[in-house]
C-alpha cells in the first residue's frame, strides 16, 4: 500500500486534465442523445404498452426519474445524515471498553 | 458411478481442510483447483436424486440436481473460482479456510433436496461467512459480526421450526414448491426473507458487507443472498407478494445508495436493489420471469463480484473506500477503471453487456402479466441503479475532483480475476444464449430487438444526461464523511436507549417506593415506641422488659397475698 500523494503541478499531465477534451467528450455524450431521441421517429417500436408509444417517453422518463431520485435522495439527508462516528460514540462503543 | 455420490460441497470441505494444513502457494494452487475439479465434476452430473437415506423415518435427500439449482451450482463455482484468484496473496488462514466452507456451504444449500439438509447449510453459510468479516480484526468489525452472526442465526431458527410444522402438516421434508399456506409456509417465506434482504430485513447487508475485508466481500456478495433467491424460487414460485415486497427492494435502496459515502455500501445497497428484480421475477412466477429471475441472479453474482472487487482494490491499494476521500484514480489506476466501468455498464444493462439480457426478461415479464404500475417502478429503479451503480461508484472513485493520490493498479492475481469477471459480463451479453441454454424454461427469448434495444438505450443515456445537469447545476449532492440512518438505528439505537430509559426509570421508580416504604416504617416504629415510652416510662424505657417487671411484680404480689391466706 504505497500512498505517494504528489503535490499537484510537478507530474505528467493526463488527458482528462484539460477542459477541453472533457467538453469534447461532452459533446460527444449530447449528440448521441439527440440522435437517439430522433431514432424514436425512425425505429418502429414493437410495444406493449399504450405509454410506449408516446413520442420519448424512455428519454423523459429517465431524465426525469433521476432528477426526482436525487432531490429526494438530497432532502432524504435532512433527517437521515449524522457524523460519521454517529454509532461510535453510543453504547457499542462503551461496551468494548 | 460412484463420483454421482459425492455432493458438490464435498469437494469444498475437502478444500478447505488441506488448505488449513497448507501453506503459500501450495494452498493457493489447492484453493484453485477445488471449483475447477468441482465445476468440472458438476458438468457431468445428469439431473435427478443422487443421494437419499431415511433419518427418523423422514426421507433425507441431501443432494438432488435439476435446472434450478444446476444454474446456481455452475455461478457458485465461477465465482469461488474468481475469488480465490482475486484473494490469492492473501496469507491469513482463517479467511482462506472459511471461504472454502463459505462457498461449499453454499452449495449445500442448493442441491439440498429436504428442508432438514437445507437447514443445515442454512446455518453453516451463517458460521462459515461470519469469519470473512471478523478477519478484517478491528473491534468495529467485531461488532459488526456479530450483530449478522445473530440475525442469520435467527433466520436459521425460523426456517427450523417451520420445517417442524411442515414436517408435521405434511408428513414430508421435501424441498419443493411450499407456498404460503399454514403457519410452516409463512415462517419458512420468513426465514428466507431474512437472508434475501426483504425491506426491514435487509439492514445485516449493508452493515456488514462493507466491513468484511477486502477479498472476503467478494465471497460474501456472490452466495449467501443468491442463496436465498434460489431458496425462493424453488419454494415460492408465482406468489403475489413476493412482486410487491420485490418492487420495494428495487426501488428504496436506490435513495439511500446516492447519499451513501462508503462506495462498498453504496455497492451493497444496490446488491438489493438488483435481488429486488428477482424476487419480483419469482413473484410473477411465469416461464419468462422465473428464467429472468435466475439468470439475472447468475449475471449479477459476476457483475457485483466485479464492482466489490474494483472497489476492493481502490481499498487494497489506497486504504480509503469514501467517496468523499477519493478522485482522480484513473490517472494510475487506468485498468482498474476500464474493469470498473465494465462492471458498470453491465449492472446498468447496458446492451452487449450482461444485465441487459437477464434483466429485460423481468421488465417484459411483468408488462406480459399486466403488471403495468409494477413495471414502471421497475423501470425507475433501472435509471436508477444505472445513477448510483453505473455512474457514481466510478465517477467518484477514478474521476471526480481529484484527490492527488497515487498508487498502483492492483497486484497481477486481482486484475486477472477481474478480468475473467469483465470477460464473462461482456460474452454474456453478446452471446446470451449460452447462457439461455442452462436456463429451467425454453422460451425462445431474444433481447436483441430493435425495441429494446432503443428503450434501454434512450432511458440510460438521459439518466447520463440528468446526472451531467444535475451536477452542473450544482445540485447533485456532494460526497460527504457521514453515517446515514437506516432501520437498524432501531436496533442499534433507539431500542437500546429505550430500553435504557425504560430500566433507568423502573429502577428509579422501584427505589422511590422502597424509600417511601421506609420512611413511613419508620415512622411507624417511632409512634410505637412513643407510645410506649408513656404507657410503661415507671419501670423500664422499653415496653417489653417494662412490662414484663410489671407482671413479675404482680404474680409475686398474688403469691405473697395467696400464702398468706393459706
Amino acid at each position: 500500500m504505497q500512498t505517494d500523494q504528489h503535490p499537484k503541478g510537478d507530474e505528467q499531465h493526463y488527458w482528462l486534465d484539460d477542459p477541453k477534451n472533457v467538453q469534447r467528450i461532452m459533446y460527444f455524450f449530447y449528440a448521441g442523445c439527440v440522435i437517439l431521441l430522433a431514432l424514436d421517429l425512425v425505429i418502429h417500436r414493437h410495444v406493449l404498452h399504450s405509454w410506449e408509444n408516446l413520442l420519448g417517453f424512455y428519454p423523459l422518463y429517465g431524465f426525469v426519474g433521476c432528477v426526482v431520485l436525487v432531490l429526494v435522495a438530497t432532502w432524504m439527508r435532512t433527517f437521515l445524515m449524522r457524523p460519521e462516528n454517529y454509532y461510535d460514540d453510543s453504547g457499542e462503543a462503551e461496551k468494548d471498553v | 458411478m460412484w463420483m454421482l455420490e459425492i455432493p458438490p460441497f464435498v469437494p469444498f470441505f475437502i478444500g478447505a481442510l488441506i488448505a488449513a494444513f497448507t501453506r503459500g502457494k501450495l494452498r493457493g494452487v489447492i484453493m484453485m483447483l477445488t471449483p475447477i475439479l468441482g465445476a468440472l465434476h458438476l458438468w457431468m452430473v445428469p439431473e435427478g436424486i443422487h443421494l437419499q437415506f431415511a433419518f427418523l423415518g423422514y426421507e433425507l435427500m441431501p443432494y438432488r440436481v435439476d435446472k434450478l439449482s444446476l444454474m446456481f451450482g455452475y455461478v457458485f463455482h465461477i465465482a469461488a473460482f474468481i475469488a480465490v484468484v482475486y484473494s490469492l496473496h492473501v496469507r491469513d488462514t482463517v479467511q482462506q479456510v472459511a471461504a472454502m466452507l463459505y462457498a461449499g456451504s453454499g452449495l449445500g444449500a442448493v442441491f439440498a433436496g429436504d428442508l432438514l439438509t437445507l437447514f443445515v447449510f442454512w446455518e453453516l453459510l451463517a458460521f462459515t461467512s461470519v469469519f470473512l468479516i471478523w478477519a478484517r480484526r478491528t473491534q468495529r468489525a467485531y461488532l459488526v459480526g456479530m450483530r449478522y452472526l445473530i440475525i442469520q442465526v435467527l433466520s436459521g431458527g425460523i426456517l427450523l421450526v417451520g420445517a417442524l410444522f411442515y414436517a408435521s402438516e405434511n408428513g414430508s421434508l421435501e424441498f419443493g414448491k411450499i407456498g404460503l399456506e399454514g403457519i410452516a409456509g409463512w415462517l419458512i417465506f420468513i426465514a428466507f426473507g431474512i437472508k434475501c434482504a426483504f425491506p426491514i430485513a435487509h439492514t445485516w447487508l449493508t452493515d456488514a458487507y462493507p466491513e468484511a475485508t477486502v477479498t472476503g466481500t467478494v465471497f460474501l456478495s456472490a452466495i449467501t443472498t443468491k442463496v436465498a433467491v434460489y431458496a425462493l424460487a424453488r419454494a415460492y414460485p408465482g406468489t403475489e407478494l413476493l412482486v410487491y415486497i420485490g418492487v420495494a427492494m428495487a426501488c428504496f435502496p436506490i435513495f439511500f445508495a446516492v447519499i451513501e459515502n462508503d462506495l462498498r455500501r453504496v455497492l451493497a445497497y444496490s446488491l438489493i436493489n438488483q435481488v429486488g428484480f428477482m424476487v419480483v421475477g419469482i413473484g410473477i412466477g411465469t416461464a419468462l420471469a422465473i428464467n429472468g429471475a435466475v439468470s439475472h441472479a447468475f449475471n449479477d453474482v459476476i457483475f457485483k463480484g466485479l464492482l466489490f472487487m474494483t472497489m476492493g482494490a481502490v481499498l487494497h491499494m489506497t486504504g480509503r473506500i469514501n467517496g468523499s476521500e477519493l478522485g482522480g484514480l484513473y490517472k494510475t489506476m487506468p485498468k482498474t477503471t476500464v474493469l470498473c466501468i465494465v462492471g458498470a455498464a453491465s449492472i446498468s444493462a447496458f446492451p452487449l453487456f450482461s444485465g441487459f439480457v437477464s434483466k429485460s426478461m423481468v421488465m417484459s415479464a411483468a408488462l406480459e402479466t399486466g403488471y403495468d404500475w409494477i413495471w414502471l417502478a421497475l423501470l425507475f429503479a433501472s435509471a436508477g441503479v444505472f445513477h448510483h451503480a453505473g455512474i457514481k461508484i466510478p465517477y467518484f472513485a477514478f474521476f471526480a475532483h481529484d484527490s492527488g493520490i497515487r498508487v498502483s493498479d492492483p497486484p497481477t492475481n486481482m486484475l486477472l480475476a477481474m478480468s475473467i469477471a469483465a470477460g464473462l459480463c461482456i460474452a454474456i451479453g453478446i452471446y446470451p444464449a449460452a447462457l439461455y441454454s442452462l436456463l429451467p424454461y425454453d422460451t425462445g427469448y431474444n433481447p436483441y430487438d430493435a425495441t429494446h434495444v432503443l428503450a434501454q438505450t434512450q432511458l440510460l443515456f438521459f439518466s447520463a444526461l440528468a446526472f451531467v445537469w444535475l451536477n452542473l447545476r450544482g445540485l447533485y449532492p456532494p460526497e460527504l464523511p457521514s453515517t446515514n440512518l437506516d432501520f437498524d438505528w432501531f436496533y442499534r439505537r433507539f431500542f437500546p436507549r429505550v430500553l435504557q430509559k425504560l430500566f433507568a426509570f423502573i429502577w428509579n421508580a422501584d427505589r422511590a417506593v422502597r424509600q417511601a416504604f421506609m420512611v413511613r416504617l419508620d415512622l411507624f416504629l417511632g409512634y410505637l415506641s412513643w407510645k410506649n415510652d408513656r404507657l410503661s416510662g415507671l419501670l423500664s424505657r422499653n415496653h417489653p422488659a417494662g412490662s414484663m417487671v410489671m407482671w413479675v411484680a404482680v404474680i409475686l404480689a398474688s403469691y405473697l397475698l395467696l400464702s398468706f391466706m393459706a
